[in-house]
């Protein structure tokens, strides 16, 4: 006897992309797909989260953090008891300080204080909240990526990314629900791990993509197979997957089924999502995205297209912000490669009318020291204070919060710890973070652990 | 601010709101509390979740009046010393209550001070009647159970039936027929081997008409050198194998010899006691072999960080950690690593006791041992033996030889100069971000990131007059690669340039740079051009050689000292002369630059050559020369005869034989004998100390924080220590090996269940503990576990009484209503239907294609993955990816190279875990990137292709045959009329499109342009990616 064709049919139609024997629930036999979209907790205000990660931990100092005094006692030893306590990655905590190396003026309506490295960023302050008190609890790349991304610095939980995928599923039909890109000098410190599921099912992992050839592995056909070929192949399999699935009324064979139609969809969406040669030249050069030539600017403008098609979560990340030495020219460069692309990704989410529910995050892991490490041209790591800043979604546009002392060195006003900031994200998407949890080894999991403060001033 | 401050500052903050709410609100409480009305409301509201019938945290419940009436947990008329007021209102030391939840507000504490205050007025007959509190039954050892009785005897093939049948029974159930032959013999096949059976395998076991024909299958599976593959994967797996290191830097590290040994050893069917014994503590067991110390390698798997900014003790107790939670899910199956930072919530672990299984642990080096493979320790042994009886032979006919080497040692016994050991001051930007730690005996051990360029400032102030010379030491540790002592992948070390400079102390700024008149060394080697891992990308001919090339201001020139194999790990000595003794009349600083010039270009890879552990002295003696003596060799000069061991007095005459000139030619014939000493592989280990290192109970396990001191012990709860158990990682596999453990024997057969039948009898099998999910079969399990320990911890014996179950024979075919009824299989009226691993899935191709490679162990290898995975920006940093090109490309999944950080994509797609931490259960995920991946895959192609190609020529003539034979190279059984009439149309259709020119052969046959070939490739395509081939059915 034949399980229920239809109604199961019927069940992956209409609910997404087929996937895994994992789900809690069975519906006639079938599996429930776990990518199915669900509804959060309450009513969200963002529903994509575009994630710019500025990995190696960009200088809060230099690009928006504006401390008249560090110019001011430049050369000077910092005060004894602001280091009692404080371990540095490399340098000896008493080491002098170093003043910041660029200008900053006042923007926007709102006034937000931004350095020269930012020009396209300063056209955007009436859309973005800046977080100028974000603290930390790691200070070297791997554990601090890890923390930012899955709220702890041991490996083995689940990213931010896998936690919102979980929780809401996907709307694409034909794309993964998670894509992450890399671009810059290096990769990530933290590997995969930064977008790993931990020990959320697998499925709930970020898919990297890449800027150019196949953005997902092995999309093409293999050499001498044109799509009427791949076509008829899979038209085979699908009948021999019927006729087995009809002797043996196992519900995975359909899912198994429904996985490779899904696969020959994306072989053509996915294509069609890299084809920039689609955009107009306005957008292209608002960007400064060159189609064919990968970079950060066409990763950003990627995103947009990903959200559009219903890609619940993407991160961009882009390495390395590592600045030990040559901090001048290597800030210079990585804003110039960054700064018109993420000012452009908040305008052009804005005139499309997808800010408002797309969350937009930039940052990196943690901040730079004060102080100089080497000659006069490097900051060393710096947990204790460092920006962010966000766009739509239902943040609060043309704020800027939290303060750091005038050095820079420690947050005085407002502080915001990455599990506050991930408290605040979850509930901008629909979750009460104490209750987005999932059981693993006799225990409720959480992405802010036992952490964690809604900041109910970022909210709009 | 860290962490902990963070959490102080709230804490500080939320104390300081409630006292306020509290005082304002005290007068408030009732005048008169009662008890049925105000308070057993919020006990069941608040605490009898976890201190009621249900569960009884710390054997308390809240429930029952015998136990809340106890003169401890509420003293009528007393709150303040009630615990139940403590804890809830967050009086004293320990956490507050409730657990992980919010705390009561002001009111409702002051409701429950009310009425303990008021006399604690309890109505008989409210609440629970019993106050029992019952030890979760995971934690008790388990007796092995009566068989049920059940109706339909004669479907009971072995115990395992009875239990089943029982359950089924009781749900009105009926088993499953048994599978047909050849269903059944490739199900057999990939449970024990992982490999598909071959069609003449198949139609052998169908044709076999004997009465014990499946268990003569079993046991030919049983003894395949594929059975230790197959179940050693899901090991690796616990054991969170991977060959890298992970975190950032993610280094290839050499730890295959540990993989073998898991192989080896489930292949002679170690018994598991044994098993986890010598991976806990082999390094301890009396006279320990090279297999037993590899085995450690187990706890070696954690993963290491050598980023720049590291602390090395951070990550020494991140790896701890790890460790402990690999041994709470592999061999315990408890979460153990909750109680890492406060007393578990749920399973009886406290805090401290944490610590105490921690400190077993905590005591060891992390070593990296040369090991060879069994070919080589015979080379080895004959080597030795050679030498021995050259050596004998000199004795032998120099009678008077013990005379003359006293004379010798008279001689050399205080011909030194006087050495003072200087402890300099480490420059921290000088260093590239390697640590220099220093050590008890003045000597420092280079740690962390490893710069594979950089020149370290030291930096001493000395009182020493007329200083003549500086010495160099450079010393074994346990914790560089092959004992150091340096710090390069083979324990060697190349100096660029010594340097010394000093200056006045009251005149810091005038430097004086120290001319150098000689160097000597007890090791110069002739000019070499460095080894290939050592290329800097730049033209120049980078050479190490003798002393002289340290002091000659010659940035490509190096001191060196691989004297090969057998002795390059050897410590070493240089001394460095001035050309005038520098006066020093009032205080002097000195600098001491170590160049270390001689790495690679990539710091993020294996390519340093630095100085893993030395010293530094001076000395005021004139004309001081580098002690030829090895270290070993002075240190017996030193001892009295009297005192010397035979082989220490030996150890000395080989050394002395070699300033004999007239043994010239022995001499020459054993430094032949040394130069065939084999190469070997090194592999992580642990080593014991001999100082006990202390442990702390860290406080919300930060190792900056470091509580009380423990000592090593096992929870209360669970079982003793066994008596005579030592107080080291023996101790602790001894308590986890013994009778009475009661999880893990448990947890073991748990994880057999669930690899046969995909969900095991706990289906968390990672923890069975108390928020475990009940057990399915919980008589099956003890039964099982009890039977595992009787049968003296065979593994064998449990796979072979797993399969030739009934439960297991049955037909794995699914009826809606059983579907509805039982959707995951959890009661067995049918056989498993499973997708197989991700290694699996490609074993099950390359056997079906012909090309796979059966070769057992050795280095892991490099199948074909696309290479910008190995660059930035998809990796942090450039990593090595040689794609074979001969017959390792073939290689069974297993054996894929594991880089932490950059998973092997074709794994990855399905659910293999990368090894960033212990893994009893992978998900098993069914995906379009995995058909993507099978559909378009280059291997995958590869294979498609030999399969056409072996079809073509081996499957017979007619298109019928060759069809049959490529589907059961792929599933074993033949095709239906159907489905051969199906693949038959696909056949022709593709072929006549390769023929028209309409799509071009040779690109998808890779070779020639022979449409038939291309259709049969096409066909062969399909099969490989068939739900059926992929899966255990």
């Amino acid at each position: 006897m034949k399980p229920n064709l239809t109604a199961r049919r019927w069940f992956l139609k209409e609910c997404g992309i087929g996937a895994g024997a994992l789900a809690a629930h069975t519906l006639l036999g079938a599996t429930v797909n776990p990518l199915a979209p669900r509804k959060p907790h309450h009513t969200p205000k963002a529903k994509n989260v575009i994630f710019l990660f500025m990995a190696g931990a960009p200088s809060h100092l230099e690009m928006f953090d504006n401390k008249p005094q560090l110019a001011k006692f430049d050369g000077t030893l910092p005060p004894a008891d602001l280091l009692k306590g404080y371990r540095a990655a490399f340098i000896n905590p008493n080491s002098k300080l170093l003043g910041p190396k660029f200008k900053f003026a006042k923007y926007g309506q709102c006034g937000a204080e931004l350095s020269e490295l930012l020009p396209h960023t300063s056209k955007i302050v009436d859309d973005i909240t800046i977080v100028k008190s974000m603290v930390t609890d790691a200070f070297n790349h791997a554990p601090g990526q890890l923390l930012m991304n899955t709220g702890t610095q041991q490996f083995g939980r689940p990213s931010f990314g896998a936690w919102v995928t979980y929780g809401l599923g996907s709307e694409s039909q034909d794309l993964p629900a998670f894509v992450v890109f890399s671009s810059g000098k290096k990769g990530p410190s933290g590997g995969s791990s930064c977008w790993g599921s931990g020990f959320l099912p697998t499925m709930y992992q970020g898919v990297q993509f890449r800027g150019s050839g196949d953005p997902v592995l092995y999309l093409s056909n293999p050499p001498g197979v044109d799509t009427e070929l791949q076509r008829d192949s899979l038209d085979s399999i699908r009948k021999l997957n019927e006729m087995r699935l009809g002797a043996m009324g196992d519900p995975e064979i359909e899912t198994r089924i429904n996985s490779f139609e899904m696969a020959f969809r994306m072989q053509s969406s996915a294509p069609e999502l890299m084809d920039l040669s689609k955009e107009s030249q306005a957008t292209l050069d608002l960007y400064g995205a060159v189609p064919g030539k990968p970079s950060f600017a066409n990763n950003c403008l990627l995103a947009r297209r990903l959200v559009e098609r219903g890609v619940r979560f993407v991160q961009l990340y882009h390495e390395a912000w590592d600045q030990h030495g040559n901090l001048v020219k290597d800030i210079t460069t990585n804003c110039k490669d960054t700064d018109q692309a993420c000012a452009a990704l908040v305008m052009d989410l804005k005139q499309r009318g997808l800010l408002k529910d797309t969350l937009v995050v930039w940052g990196g892991e943690f901040g730079r020291t004060p102080m100089v490490q080497g000659g006069s041209d490097g900051r060393d790591h710096h947990p204790n204070a460092f920006t962010m800043w966000l766009a739509g979604g239902g943040t609060k546009p043309g704020l800027t919060l939290g303060e750091s002392d005038e050095l820079g060195f420690n947050v005085v006003k407002d502080k915001v710890h990455v599990h506050d900031l991930h408290a605040t994200l979850l509930h901008l998407l629909g979750f009460d973070h104490l209750k987005l949890t999932y059981r693993f080894q006799g225990r409720d999991f959480r992405l802010t652990d036992v952490h964690g403060n809604l900041v109910p001033k970022l909210l709009a | 601010m860290t962490k902990n401050s963070r959490a102080l500052v709230s804490c500080v903050v939320v104390g300081g709101v409630f006292a306020a709410g509290y005082a304002l609100r005290a007068q408030n409480a009732p005048a008169k509390v009662d008890f049925v009305r105000d308070v057993q409301p919020l006990l069941e509201k608040s605490c009898v979740n976890c201190h009621g019938a249900k569960m009884q945290m710390g054997n308390l419940r809240l429930d029952a009046k015998a136990s809340v009436l106890n003169g401890k947990v509420v003293v009528p008329g007393k709150a303040v010393e009630s615990t139940l007021y403590q804890r809830v209102a967050g009086i004293g030391e320990q956490a507050r209550m409730p657990m992980g939840g919010k705390p009561l507000d002001a009111a409702q504490i002051a409701l429950l001070k009310a009425w303990i205050d008021q006399g604690a007025v309890w109505p008989d007959g409210a609440g629970s009647a019993t106050a029992e509190v019952k030890k979760h039954w995971a934690f008790v050892a388990p007796k092995r159970p009566a068989l049920p009785a059940v109706q339909q005897k004669a479907w009971v093939r072995n115990p395992i039936d009875a239990f089943v049948l029982a359950r089924l029974e009781k749900e009105g159930l009926q088993p499953s027929a048994e599978a047909d032959r050849i269903t059944l013999l490739r199900r057999l096949s990939l449970d024990l081997t992982g490999l598909p059976p071959t069609p003449d395998e198949a139609d052998a076991f169908v044709n076999d008409k004997s009465k014990d024909a499946y268990e003569k299958q079993v046991e030919r599976l049983l003894n395949s050198p594929h059975y230790g593959e197959r179940w050693g994967r899901h090991w690796l797996d616990a054991a969170r194998y991977a060959d890298s290191d992970g975190f950032e830097k993610d280094k290839q590290r050499v730890v295959w010899f540990w993989r073998d040994w898991v192989i080896n050893a489930l292949n002679r069917d170690l018994p598991y006691d044994r098993f986890l014994t010598e991976q806990l503590a082999g390094d301890l067991l009396p006279n320990a072999t090279q297999e037993q110390i590899v085995a450690t390698g187990f706890l070696r798997n954690s993963m290491i960080n050598e980023e720049g900014g590291i602390d090395p003790e951070q990550f020494r107790m991140e790896a701890m950690f790890d460790r402990m939670d690999a041994i709470g899910k592999a061999m315990m199956g408890m979460t153990i690593q909750c109680s890492q930072c406060h007393n578990h919530k749920y399973d009886p672990i406290q805090q401290e006791e944490y610590y105490k299984l921690f400190a077993f642990l905590n005591n060891s080096h992390e070593a990296n041992a040369a090991v060879y493979t069994p070919e080589e320790n015979q080379k080895r042994a004959e080597i030795f033996r050679n030498i021995r009886e050259l050596e004998a032979g000199i004795q032998h006919r120099t009678p008077d030889w013990k005379e003359r080497m006293a004379q010798w040692e008279a001689k050399v016994r205080n011909d030194q100069p006087q050495w003072t050991v200087v402890r300099p001051d480490i420059d921290d930007i000088s260093t590239g971000g390697q640590k220099y730690l220093p050590q008890a005996d003045g000597s420092l051990l280079a740690a962390g990131y490893a710069p594979t360029k950089h020149r370290a400032k030291f930096t001493i102030k000395t009182d020493q007059k007329n200083i003549t010379a500086f010495r160099l030491e450079l010393m074994n540790d346990p914790n560089l690669p092959l004992s150091g002592p340096g710090r390069s992948i083979l324990g060697t070390a190349a100096l660029t340039e010594f340097d010394v400079e000093y200056s006045p102390v009251d005149d810091p700024k005038k430097i004086t740079k120290v001319k150098m008149a000689r160097a000597t060394a007890d090791v110069n080697l002739p000019e070499r051009e460095l080894d290939k891992i050592y290329f800097d990308k730049s033209k120049n001919r980078r050479v190490t050689g003798p002393i002289a090339y340290a002091i000659d201001g010659n940035d490509l020139t190096a001191w060196g000292i691989d004297a090969g194999p057998a002795r390059r790990n050897l410590p070493r000595k240089a001394v460095f002369v001035a050309d005038r003794p520098i006066e020093n009349a009032g205080g002097i600083l000195l600098t001491f630059y170590l160049k270390q010039n001689h790495g690679g270009w990539n710091s993020d890879d294996n390519m340093n050559h630095n100085l893993g552990r030395f010293r530094l002295s001076v000395t005021s003696t004139p004309e001081a020369v580098a002690d030829p003596l090895p270290a070993a060799v002075r240190e017996i000069v030193s001892k009295a005869t009297s005192e010397r061991s035979p082989g220490q007095e030996q150890a000395l005459f080989s050394y002395w034989r070699t300033t004999v000139p007239e043994w010239v030619s022995v001499n020459d014939d054993i430094e032949a004998l040394w130069k065939q000493h084999p190469e070997g592989a090194s592999q992580l280990v642990l080593h014991e100390r001999n100082e006990m290192r202390s442990t702390y109970q860290l406080t919300r396990g930060d190792f900056l924080k470091p509580g009380k001191q423990v000592q090593p012990g096992v929870p209360a709860a669970l079982h003793p220590l066994p008596k005579g158990a030592p107080m080291n990682r023996l101790g602790l596999a001894m308590w986890l090996t013994d009778r009475n453990s009661p999880t893990t024997a448990r947890s073991m057969v748990n994880r057999m269940w669930q690899a046969y039948f995909g969900t095991g009898i706990v289906a968390t099998s990672e923890d069975l503990g108390r928020q475990c999910e009940p057990p399915s079969h919980p008589e099956l399990l003890d039964w099982l576990a009890v039977e595992f320990m009787e049968r003296g911890w065979s593994m064998k014996h449990m796979h072979r009484t797993i399969v030739t179950s009934g439960a297991y024979r049955q037909t794995s075919k699914a009826t809606p209503a059983l579907l509805e009824k039982d959707p995951y299989n959890r009661l067995l009226a049918r056989g498993p239907r499973l997708r197989v691993e991700g290694e699996i899935v490609r074993d099950i191709a390359l056997a079906a294609s012909g090309l796979l490679n059966a070769k057992v162990g050795g280095p892991s290898v490099y199948p074909p993955a696309p290479d910008f995975l190995f660059q930035p920006p998809a990796s942090y940093g450039p990593k090595q990816w040689h794609e074979e090109k001969g017959a390792d490309r073939y290689r069974r999944g297993l054996y894929t190279f594991r880089y932490r950080s950059v998973p092997y994509p074709m794994l990855q797609n399905f659910d293999a875990p990368n090894g960033d931490f212990a893994c009893v259960r992978r998900t098993r995920s069914n995906t379009p990137l995995q058909a993507l991946t099978t559909l378009n895959e280059p291997l995958f192609l590869e294979m498609a292709r030999a399969l056409a190609k072996k079809t073509m020529a081996e499957g017979g003539s007619t298109d019928r045959d060759r069809i049959v034979y490529a589907f059961r190279r792929c599933m074993a059984r033949p095709p239906s009329d159907a489905e051969r009439t199906e693949l038959q149309a696909l056949l022709e259709l593709q072929t006549q499109r390769f023929a028209q020119g309409k799509l071009k052969a040779a690109d998808l046959t890779g070779s020639e342009d022979n449409a038939q070939l291309a259709g049969w490739t096409a066909l062969a395509r399909v099969l490989l990616n068939l739900d059926e081939t992929i899966t255990k059915e």
